[in-house]
């Protein structure tokens, strides 16, 4: 297998940005993901908010993990520099560049598998400390690429593909962001354009750390309530039943609603996603309330999405640490190194 | 018949930890020192904050032979725990001295060595009535003591207490006194100084006296690092923190205040290197500094650093393993675990430092390889070198000297239409051109992977692709020969077949060892390797001996194994010495395995463990 070259053909009538770039200039290569895949929904969000935000698409670095969410990050802004690091450590590495030069916008792109199993450490202490990201959590409840083991986020009495039904409580990351102190919280769903495109463009443009937990069905994994359904579903639907790892394509979940309604969206296995907008006086600068609001409503078997909290006047990892304005990874030897002088006199301090 | 030196033997504190007693043997080392003596001065302590039994062993050597001889001239037994082990460590004709206060019954002496009984705790009970400073000022009476008894100058120590005190002018008085308080009483009951004698000299030259942890951390400032993040490790922590320390001095810009670094305490060892691989990917020059645990957990990061190559430092301190192991005492056992970090086929530049000198060296050097070699650079001390205070020559800069950020290239270049492909090696040296987030608004981006992808960095898991990349990965670790600081040779008096092979914190020990082996008529050439990948001089060498001997401190003889394994050596010409037993190794240790060896006195193989 090799990269899938995407041809670049310029629509004369694509419209250009404040910057003279049209939406083409911000996508990546061709995705590899299964077809109706939430992930490519996301990524779509994120070309058109970089796009309607006309941010030149150098000035900002892509980084994830490992799993399908993390593969995404080649399929947008071809033209930013981007890393898929290793398993769960995506916060680290995001870190580290965040350190090196704080001029740039970093956009962490995650999964449910990579930040709230392996990686849930590394995602509450960089939320912990501030560091100026844009966090995005692909949430599908599944392990896709390892086809279809229960994640963290999967909810008890949820039945795998296989039938399973998993036990164990879920991690609720945004419950988790809040807590942690994340300046920016938000929850979306990758089928809801309208909803999702404003949240990424506010999350971009605000300094310190946001986090958006995006609720993304996996089309292939998270599509079943029982075998028997699931076979049914495969024989009506797949010439090629025979051959397990055959992808079926099938068309991405939407969901419109206006504000204040309560939303149920059946997913393709069947599952019922309750999606409450947030109400017109929700006051979304309270933690204490976001917080009470989330527990509220989550008692109540609904997911509650939109902008549940920010602190616009937000202080960032450089500002704790008051580090120069210059990027550190612009510093001159000059800068950096303290000269023969200086030297001469540490070695006279230790005689 | 009583041992009788002068400016060449060693003492040895045996203290509790948490007493107190650091900063006082600390002082009396420091007096050896001012008096133009060169010294070396080792802690041994427990892992444990308080209670336990502590050690420090002095080693005063006019003739500058700063390893561990071995043997104990002069034992300070302050600690009732480990009195037995204390007094039998003694030479025959050595001194015991301690606390008479209370009295011992005759079977807890020895009858051949000298007793030195001075009721240290009747002293201070006397003089002071509050329990912290009787605890602390015994130990500033028993240096005083010892002063009168070896003949070190009262002056030198006076100024060690006023240099340490310089702030706190009632503390200088208070010191100032104890120290009297032990040079009269020793002088009023103990009657004649022994036979161990201070004579003031001037062999110490301008040679400073540094712990390698904190040589390390200025090191990584002069060579341009940024960005330190680190996890609590012994014995690596006192980098990080000089770190730390040198930057506030160094490099907090006065008019604003502001830093031009950032030090991340981070959540674990992985986070660590995690923010140490991005830093380093995005252009500033990054570090971590940890011990073999924290080795173990990088493991993952470490093949990323190799295979989508990124720049990175990796401070080993090394200390006893396997697992937690003996965390406060030193080894040389991580040389694999860093040579060949990671799964699959890596391996990783390593650097050996001898002391701290080298280890300021290094740890600038570290930061240009890494950048030009786009990869891991392990700077491997130890708990030896890096948290024991050393007399080495002073650190030296080249103000000419420009950091080298290797093969980058910039936005003019990409915009004259210079091709760049990420992983293309246009030069034959296996080392391709990288760009830096940012560079230019359409030119020069990529994705940055631990996954097979072609020169241009696309994704392939096509064969030839992957094959062409991991033997493009070889080349550059040819290339990184060149670049490793070469080793050095120290020839025998007379030609000869056998050859040793020695790095790291065994140095002082070796050469001291070479020395009495060269006395003794037995004539070896000695090798001090001084990185991985080994240069061809290494292997010339070994090629040039019959007999290559190979001095280690640890179990399975690790650097052996690498010799072996990269230069395809014979095994049965590399024979092992071994000792690992977490206290640093002894010149005595070294020349009787090599002079039992090539007499062929016996054939006993391994295990050989130090003393």
């Amino acid at each position: 297998m090799t990269y899938i070259t995407k041809p670049r053909l310029h629509h004369p009538l694509l419209q250009p940005n404040g910057l003279g770039f049209t939406r083409r200039d911000y996508e990546g290569k061709v995705s590899t993901l299964c077809a109706g895949c939430g992930h490519d929904s996301i990524s779509a969000a994120i070309i058109q908010a970089a796009y309607e935000l006309d941010l030149p698409p150098h000035r900002l670095a892509k980084l994830s993990g490992i799993g399908c969410s993390s593969k995404t990050p080649d399929y947008f802004l071809g033209n930013s520099h981007g890393f898929n690091s290793v398993h769960g450590r995506m916060p680290s590495v995001l870190t580290g560049a965040n350190l090196a030069n704080r001029d740039l916008i970093y956009l962490g792109v995650s999964g449910d598998g990579d930040s709230a199993s392996i990686g849930l450490g590394q995602f509450a202490h960089s939320i912990r400390r501030g560091v100026n990201m844009t966090y995005i959590v692909e949430n599908n409840g599944v392990y896709g690429l390892t086809k279809g083991q229960f994640s963290a986020t999967s909810d008890p009495g949820s039945k795998s593909k296989r039938g399973v039904v998993n036990h164990d409580q879920s991690i609720d990351l945004v419950g988790l962001a809040l807590q942690l102190g994340a300046s920016f919280v938000a929850r979306s769903f990758s089928g809801d354009k309208e909803q999702l495109v404003p949240l990424v463009k506010a999350a971009l443009a605000h300094k310190g750390a946001a986090f958006i937990d995006v609720l993304s069905p996996c089309v292939q994994f998270n599509n079943h309530v029982g075998s028997t359904k699931s076979f049914d579903y495969v024989r009506e639907h797949n010439a090629a039943m025979n051959r397990l790892d055959f992808i079926e394509p099938r068309a991405e979940i939407t969901a419109n609603y206006a504000p204040g309604e309560v939303e149920l969206v059946v997913q393709h296995d069947g599952s019922v996603l309750r999606l409450r907008k947030l109400s017109p006086d929700y006051e979304p600068t309270d933690r204490l309330s976001a917080m009470g609001h989330l527990q509220l409503h989550q008692a109540r078997g609904e997911i509650v999405t939109g902008l549940l909290y920010v602190d616009p006047e937000a202080a960032d990892l450089h500002d704790h640490l008051h580090t120069i304005h210059k990027p550190l990874n612009q510093l001159t030897d000059q800068e950096l190194a303290p000269g023969s002088a200086a030297l001469d006199a540490i070695n006279d301090s230790l005689r | 018949m009583s041992l009788t030196a002068v400016n060449d033997f060693v003492v040895k504190f045996a203290n509790v930890n948490g007493s107190g007693s650091a900063s006082a043997n600390g002082m009396f080392a420091k007096s050896i020192l001012r008096m133009g003596v060169p010294v070396a001065a080792r802690n041994i302590f427990p892992s444990n904050i308080q209670g336990l039994p502590t050690w420090y062993e002095v080693r005063i050597s006019e003739a500058s032979r700063l390893g561990r001889r071995g043997g104990v001239d002069l034992m300070v037994a302050m600690n009732p725990q480990t009195w037995d082990q204390d007094v039998a460590s003694i030479e025959p004709g050595g001194y015991l001295f301690y606390d008479s206060t209370k009295p011992l019954p005759p079977s807890k002496f020895r009858t051949d060595i000298e007793i030195i009984g001075l009721p240290l705790t009747a002293i201070c009970n006397a003089a002071y009535t509050d329990p912290r400073q009787r605890q602390l000022f015994k130990n500033i009476i028993y240096v005083g003591a010892l002063a009168y008894l070896i003949g070190i100058e009262t002056e030198v120590l006076e100024t060690l207490v006023r240099e340490e005190f310089g702030s706190k002018p009632k503390l200088i008085d208070a010191n100032l006194h104890a120290l009297g308080l032990g040079r009269d009483g020793a002088a009023q009951m103990l009657g004649q100084p022994i036979g161990l004698q201070m004579r003031r000299s001037d062999k110490v030259g301008d040679r400073i006296y540094v712990e390698g942890n904190t040589a390390a951390a200025l090191g990584a400032v002069y060579g341009g690092a940024t960005v330190c993040a680190w996890y609590p490790i012994t014995p690596s922590t006192s980098l990080a923190e000089a770190f730390t320390e040198h930057c506030q001095k160094l490099r907090v810009d006065k008019a604003t205040g502001e830093a031009k670094f950032a030090i991340v305490q981070a959540e674990d060892e992985i986070a660590s290197i995690g923010i140490v691989v991005g830093a380093g990917w995005n252009g500033a020059r990054a570090f971590t500094c940890t011990s073999g645990p924290g080795i173990s957990l990088m493991q993952e990061f470490v093949g990323l650093s190799y295979f989508a190559e990124i720049p990175a430092v990796i401070f080993d301190v090394q200390r006893g393993g396997p697992s937690t192991g003996m965390p406060t005492r030193t080894q040389q056992s991580d040389i694999l675990l860093a040579a060949y970090a990671s799964h699959g086929d890596t391996k990783h530049p390593l650097l050996f430092p001898e002391d701290p000198a080298e280890c300021f060296d290094f740890g600038a050097l570290a930061f240009d390889l890494a950048d030009r070699l786009q990869t891991t650079i392990f700077v491997m001390l130890d708990l030896d070198i890096g948290m024991n205070e050393w007399l080495c020559r002073p650190f030296k800069w080249d103000d000419s000297r420009k950091l080298d950020h290797g093969k980058v290239m910039t936005h003019d270049e990409l915009e004259a239409g210079r091709d760049f492909g990420r992983y293309l090696d246009v030069d034959g040296d296996g080392v391709a051109y990288r760009t830096l987030p940012g560079v230019h608004p359409d030119r020069g981006a990529y994705f940055t992977r631990g996954t097979s992808r072609d020169p241009y960095a696309r994704y392939s898991e096509e064969g030839s692709v992957y094959v062409g990349n991991m033997e493009r990965l070889l080349r550059k670790f040819e290339t990184a020969k060149s670049l490793i600081p070469a080793p050095i040779a120290r020839p025998a008096k007379r030609r000869t077949p056998h050859g040793v092979i020695y790095f790291g914190s065994t140095t002082p020990a070796m050469h001291e060892a070479l020395e009495l082996l060269d006395a003794d008529n037995v004539h070896v050439d000695g090798l001090r390797v001084r990185g991985f990948p080994f240069s061809d001089e290494v292997m010339d060498f070994i090629a040039a001996h019959e007999t290559v001997f190979v001095v280690e401190q640890n179990r399975d003889a690790q650097l052996r194994t690498l010799l072996m394994v990269e230069g395809g050596v014979d095994p049965a010409k590399l024979i092992p010495v071994l000792g690992y037993d977490g206290s640093p190794i002894t010149a005595r240790f070294i020349t009787d395995e090599i002079s039992k060896r090539l007499r062929g006195l016996t054939r006993a193989p391994t295990p050989l463990v130090a003393e």
